[in-house]
């Protein structure tokens, strides 16, 4: 596999906010950041964090390229959109996130075991599938996402919850077997194909 | 006269999925009140809040065009209801990121090709709520009401999606009031100084960073019981999972003895009305509410 | 006008006065007590009814107006009489909504309306009718003082009023700094984009206008008199000196680039590339819209750091502490000017808070969709690398240290204003402090100054005892109240405006001179007519003095705030009457009280205090007495009336001009009299005073700081005489500053002269 990461620093000579304006999902608004601080302190998982919003616009800003990509605090992200209606320079802050986090996984730079990284490829896969989510399947291979052991231990941590769901029927525990999901299944792949290849090729990730 | 929509139910309103008790009520509350729902025919799912990571931008926005171009065919004319929150932000995002730009409605459309379907983006995408706030209002929901729900006080959790970043018309993001407004409209005592009524549930992350998110649920429920309530009411299918379902972790962890249940504001909604336990979906819930059960079986 | 006095008093039953108070008794207290020729009671006295029986009354020769009614601040309109001196009895606001309407305080409010009753009564006798002041002038022309924008404006503005005016510049050409810009920040919508300055537009206006007069390389070399007469020498740089006669003065000198060479650190003078924002100005003109070369080798910038808050906003030794309030705005221009010019050009503005006043948040956007880049950093040094400049600094929110390169680099350094002479730094306020600096052997006068650049050369060479310019506040700025009362100065008919006053752009000092421009006109109206200016604005009284007893001791002179008060060759105050503002400070300062108004006076006063009805020491009835300044603390307690709030019925309220008014000898009455406690109600002074007058009530402050010595040499406790700084808004906190006094007199006893 072609080194991705290393191939676009090369492109932008370091130039990492015009990088981030260009392949970063409304990432041509990060200059417009005035760093009040409003969304750092509007963050429910602000203790979370190492760099808040604010900073991540900042270390943009200052060239901090691997700093920023290799961070988790954009990971932490609930969308809870709080700190997009709270912005006085109206800065899409929630999408520019999950914008910095899909660039930094899509160069295979995003922080390895991130739970929310691996959690949300599996949904993605999920949801694919078949067009619908399985949330049996879609808790089993989270529970088992760390290893057969570990998997066990998580789920009999959450059995209790897991049957308080299936008692009062909403989890389905024949999901492994049932057919599900849409019709057009074929329609569906052949569009999302056809979208990531657009994408990739504009954002010179292809 | 029937209202009629074009109707997005959402992966967690599915049979025997985990806001299937969500679906049953509302589907008795449509009826109560005269609204008719056309499912969008073979709707996929939205790509969710946590989709962004691997789809990214373009395949997130055609799994919400796809739906958005079966329901034009299907039920051209009509806006697109949504009950599920993430549902109804994916989609309202993807409608307005459409009409804002050409070359992303190229693009969608380009790939929408695949399937054989082609996107205009011209139906509003609303969310269920609205729909009755705005387009019946409190007064018309209130003239069902043949059970009233008195003397239950019930904190009304909004939490986030159906409140940022396009929210309820003429409510602030800060203090939306409408979730109050409808417990009032079904006879029962919203908890108006409940303070954590925005405060976000950790969405998709109770799953992936479980900790850090019951933090954020500890204070949810927390504060309702500060302030009396008996009930939590939501709009919001991950908001009514986080908040009931962890409240055993939640008291194993922290020694705390929570046991209150978490409603659907439609589920009070279809108890006022007169239905039964089952066809408001109160059997669906893992924290039973007594007082409703017995007032639905009145 | 016959001097005889004829007396009428009024007792008006409207507003609830009839149901609450035995008027009868009040009647009597009139006639009898008062000796009122004429007393009549009325259902309604403000309606027209009233007023007509009330002016039927003086067209027959009645002079002595008593209206016991409501405060003296309602219904002015109504109770207006001309040629008449008028007192009023505030029965409504003072008695009857301050006192709880029960049958336990029906006797206490009575009291308390009587007592006002006598108090107006034994006024009444000692006024007089103010007549207008016979050595007022009436010259209607306006001097400017400085064609910058600021002057130029005011010169337009007065004459679209109708107003001649001479504008003095000091160099050959008008503009003024703003005539050195290439382009200013924007003043209209959508405040995206530099514009031009303006200045030719305004320069050519000026030329058309017939009302204008435009004298350029001149200075003011001499200013006398007072408003509506001041004589004034203009001298040309050619030595030819004219002297021209105006009615007000408006000074509009500006200000001067803080000096750069203080800032080393920051590379200025090390390298020719640091340049202040008037030098980057000089870059751009020369550019005019082109690329911008630096001044070293010619090269074309390709990289540009502004570093704000350059030499001030800083506790250091020798640079400003305050801020300028333009220059966020001017980088962002001049940042512009770049990006304008060429959007690959960096432009960086290194700020530690931004900040943009008005539609600058407006521009501040339009930098950032232009790619300006904002750092939020704290500057250390700028130093020079190879042909490259490098910009140290500490990156606020990473929290780390850190550096960038540039070709050029511009400081934001602040505005010094061109306020002449300070002054005060070597002229005390008050006697007292001469005395108590002696004492102590240190003055807490500061003479130093924290503009870096200490002005030596005076704007208005004004020929005042007080000293050749206006006073200054803080920071060299002229004095003036920025909320209250803008544009005044202590020297009355003399109003500043533009960056002389306070830091400001040039939308601020457009705005700024208009304003000024008005107030000027107002006082050239005012004083023609031979009355007073802000605040009194229309009074007509002025100090009348006596001159066979005084002492020449020149307490008036030296704390007349306004430099009103010259001295005659052989030692006397010499009163200027049209610079006076009716405070009455002088009055309160002369230790043997010669000084007086016609209808204000120590005896006024003093009589009222003395009229009211001491209870003897076994009525336990306390009497207090407040002396309520008439700007602030007056209109306050009234307020607490119309708002319902109680206070006690012991306390008796006399209104004063100002608290600088008050004369000790008014104190030693009111103990003589028997009160319990005398409580001083003024306006806060201080560097944030809002005393209208200035200093009147921080030398009432400093007086009534020497009058413990003489309550102990009587035996009486230093807390019987109080002084507090009140703000209007405190209508809940005064009263309970008087509830509290009735506490404190429970504690230390009742007044023991009492009955003597």
């Amino acid at each position: 596999m072609r080194d991705k990461n290393a191939e676009t620093m090369q492109k932008y000579h370091n130039d990492f906010l015009r990088e981030v304006e260009a392949n970063v999902e409304e990432g041509d608004w990060v200059h417009m950041c005035m760093q009040c601080g409003v969304c750092a302190g509007s963050c429910p998982l602000g203790d979370a964090w190492e760099h808040s919003p604010q900073k991540i616009f900042m270390m943009i800003r200052a060239g901090k390229r691997e700093e920023v990509l290799t961070s988790d605090s954009m990971w932490m992200c609930t969308s809870c959109y709080n700190c997009i209606v709270r912005c006085p320079r109206e800065l899409p802050i929630t999408h520019i996130m999950h914008g910095l986090a899909n660039y930094a996984h899509r160069l295979g730079i995003a922080p390895k075991m991130n739970p929310t990284r691996r959690f949300a490829k599996l949904f993605w896969n999920n949801i694919v599938k078949t067009g619908r989510v399985n949330e049996l399947k879609l808790s089993i291979s989270l529970y088992f996402m760390d290893g057969f052991t570990n998997g066990v231990k998580t789920s009999l941590e959450m059995t209790g919850m897991g049957l308080g769901m299936l008692k009062t029927g909403r989890l389905d525990a024949m999901g492994l077997l049932r057919s599900h999901g849409i019709k057009d299944k074929s329609g569906l792949h052949k569009a999302l194909k056809k979208a990531r290849e657009i994408e990739d090729a504009r954002k010179g990730l292809s | 006269m029937a209202k009629e929509y074009s109707f997005y139910p959402g992966c967690s309103s599915e049979r025997r999925a985990s806001a299937s008790n969500y679906m049953v009520s509302v589907e008795s509350m449509c009826d109560t009140l005269d609204i008719k729902l056309n499912e969008i025919p073979d709707w996929n799912c939205c790509g969710a809040s946590i989709g962004y990571a691997e789809g990214g931008e373009l395949p997130r926005h055609v799994m919400n065009a796809r739906n958005m171009a079966l329901s034009e065919e299907a039920s051209p004319g009509q806006d697109i209801i949504a009950t599920c929150a993430a549902c109804w932000l994916g989609t309202k995002e993807t409608s307005e990121r459409l009409r804002g730009s050409d070359a992303l409605m190229a693009d969608t459309n380009e790939a929408l090709k695949e399937a054989g379907l082609q996107v205009k983006a011209d139906q509003e995408v609303r969310h269920m709520v609205e729909a009755l706030i705005e387009d019946l209002g409190y007064d018309e929901l209130a003239k069902p009401v043949t059970k009233p729900l008195e003397g239950i006080k019930i904190a009304g959790y909004v939490g986030c999606q159906t409140n940022r970043p396009f929210g309820i018309v003429g409510e602030s993001f800060e203090n939306p009031k409408y979730l109050d407004k409808l417990v009032e409209t079904v006879g029962a005592e919203p908890v108006e100084a409940y303070d954590q009524k925005v405060t976000c549930c950790g969405g998709a992350l109770a799953f992936s960073e479980p900790d850090k998110s019951q933090v954020l649920i500890k204070k949810i429920i927390e504060s309702a019981y500060d302030h009396g309530a008996e009930m939590i009411v939501t709009p919001c299918p991950v908001c009514q999972l986080n908040v009931e379902v962890y409240q055993g972790m939640i008291n194993k962890k922290y020694n705390t003895k929570f046991n209150i249940p978490v409603m659907y504001y439609s589920q009070l909604m279809a108890v006022a009305y007169g239905s039964s336990a089952k066809e408001a979906g109160l059997n669906g819930n893992v924290v039973r509410s007594k007082k409703l059960e017995e007032i639905a079986a009145k | 006008m016959s001097d005889e006095k004829k007396t009428a008093a009024y007792i008006c039953k409207g507003c609830g006065l009839g149901d609450r108070l035995d008027c009868t008794e009040l009647t009597t207290i009139a006639e009898k007590e008062g000796k009122a020729e004429i007393v009549r009671e009325h259902e309604f006295l403000c309606n027209a009814d009233g007023v007509a029986m009330i002016q039927k009354d003086i067209d027959e020769g009645a002079n002595r107006i008593i209206i016991n009614a409501c405060s003296r601040r309602a219904k002015t309109e109504a109770f207006n009489f001309e040629n008449v001196a008028m007192t009023r009895a505030n029965l409504r606001e003072g008695v009857i909504w301050s006192q709880p309407d029960t049958d336990d305080a029906r006797e206490t409010t009575q009291e308390m309306a009587a007592d006002y009753v006598r108090m107006a009564c034994a006024e009444i006798k000692f006024m007089s009718i103010p007549e207008e002041n016979p050595e007022h002038g009436s010259n209607k022309r306006l001097l400017v003082v400085g064609g910058g924008i600021s002057g130029m404006t005011s010169a337009i503005e007065a004459a679209r009023a109708g107003y001649e005016v001479i504008l003095v510049e000091k160099t050959g050409t008008l503009g003024g700094m703003a005539a050195q810009l290439y382009k200013r920040v924007p003043d209209h919508e959508d405040y995206a984009d530099p514009q031009d300055t303006g200045v030719p537009e305004m320069i050519a206006e000026i030329g058309a206008d017939g009302l204008i007069t435009v004298k350029l390389d001149s200075t003011i070399t001499r200013t006398s008199g007072a408003p509506g007469q001041f004589s004034v020498d203009i001298t040309k740089e050619s030595g030819v000196t004219e002297t021209e006669n105006v009615g007000a003065i408006i000074q509009a000198s500006g200000f001067t680039n803080y000096d750069a060479n203080n800032l080393p650190h920051l590379g200025y003078g090390k390298s020719p590339d640091v340049v202040d924002q008037a030098g980057l100005e000089a870059l751009a003109r020369a550019a005019d819209g082109g690329a911008i070369k630096r001044p070293s080798d010619g090269k074309e910038v390709t990289s540009v750091a502004f570093i704000q808050c350059a030499g001030q906003r800083s506790s250091k030794k020798g640079e400003l502490s305050y801020c300028s309030g333009h220059c966020c705005n001017t980088s962002i221009k001049q940042a512009m000017y770049f990006k304008d010019a060429n959007p690959d050009v960096d432009a960086t503005i290194i700020y530690t808070d931004l900040r943009t006043p008005g539609n600058g948040e407006d521009f501040y956007r339009s930098a950032q969709k232009k790619r300006v880049i904002f750092t939020k950093g704290e500057v250390s040094e700028v130093t020079t690398s190879g042909d490259e400049l490098e910009v140290k600094f500490n990156d606020l929110i990473l929290n780390e240290d850190t550096a960038m390169n540039a070709d050029l680099v511009v400081l934001a350094t602040g505005q010094v204003p061109n306020s002449g002479v300070n002054i005060e730094a070597a002229t005390p306020v008050s006697v007292d402090e001469v005395e108590a600096a002696a004492e102590a052997d240190e003055s807490r006068i500061n003479t130093e100054v924290d503009t870096g650049t200490v002005q030596e050369v005076s704007v208005l060479n004004l020929t005042y005892r007080q000293g050749k310019d206006l006073p200054h506040l803080r920071h060299g700025f002229s004095d003036s109240h920025f909320i209250c009362f803008p544009y005044e100065t202590r020297r009355t008919g003399i109003y500043t405006t533009g960056p002389v006053r306070r830091p400001m752009d040039i939308a601020q000092a457009k705005e700024d001179a208009t304003g000024a421009a008005l107030k000027a006109i107002q006082a050239i109206e005012n004083s023609s007519l031979g009355r007073a200016a802000h605040p009194r604005s229309g009074d007509l009284s002025y100090p009348d003095f006596r001159k066979e007893n005084c002492t020449q001791c020149k307490r008036c002179t030296v704390e007349c705030p306004f430099g009103a008060i010259d001295e005659t060759e052989d030692g006397y105050p010499l009163f200027n009457e049209s610079r006076c503002r009716r405070c009455g400070t002088c009055m309160g300062a002369c230790p043997v009280r010669i000084i007086s108004f016609a209808n204000y006076s120590v005896d006024t006063v003093g009589a009222q205090l003395k009229a009211v009805d001491m209870p003897d020491e076994f009525d336990e009835k306390p009497r207090m007495l407040v002396l309520a300044c008439e700007n602030d603390a007056y209109p306050a307690i009234d307020m607490a009336g119309m708002n319902g709030k109680r206070y006690s019925p012991y306390v008796r309220i006399v209104p004063v001009r100002c608290l600088g008014s008050v004369n000790t000898i008014w104190i030693s009455d009111a103990m003589n009299s028997g009160y319990d406690m005398v409580m001083l109600m003024g306006c806060k002074h201080g560097d944030d005073y809002q005393c209208h007058f200035v200093k009147g009530s921080e030398l009432a402050n400093i007086r009534m700081s020497k009058i413990g010595d003489t309550l102990q040499t009587l035996n009486l406790e230093p807390e019987r005489v109080v002084d507090y700084e009140v703000a209007i808004t405190d209508i809940d906190r005064i009263p309970q500053l008087i509830n509290d006094a009735a506490e404190i007199i429970e504690n230390i006893g009742m007044n023991p002269f009492k009955g003597f």
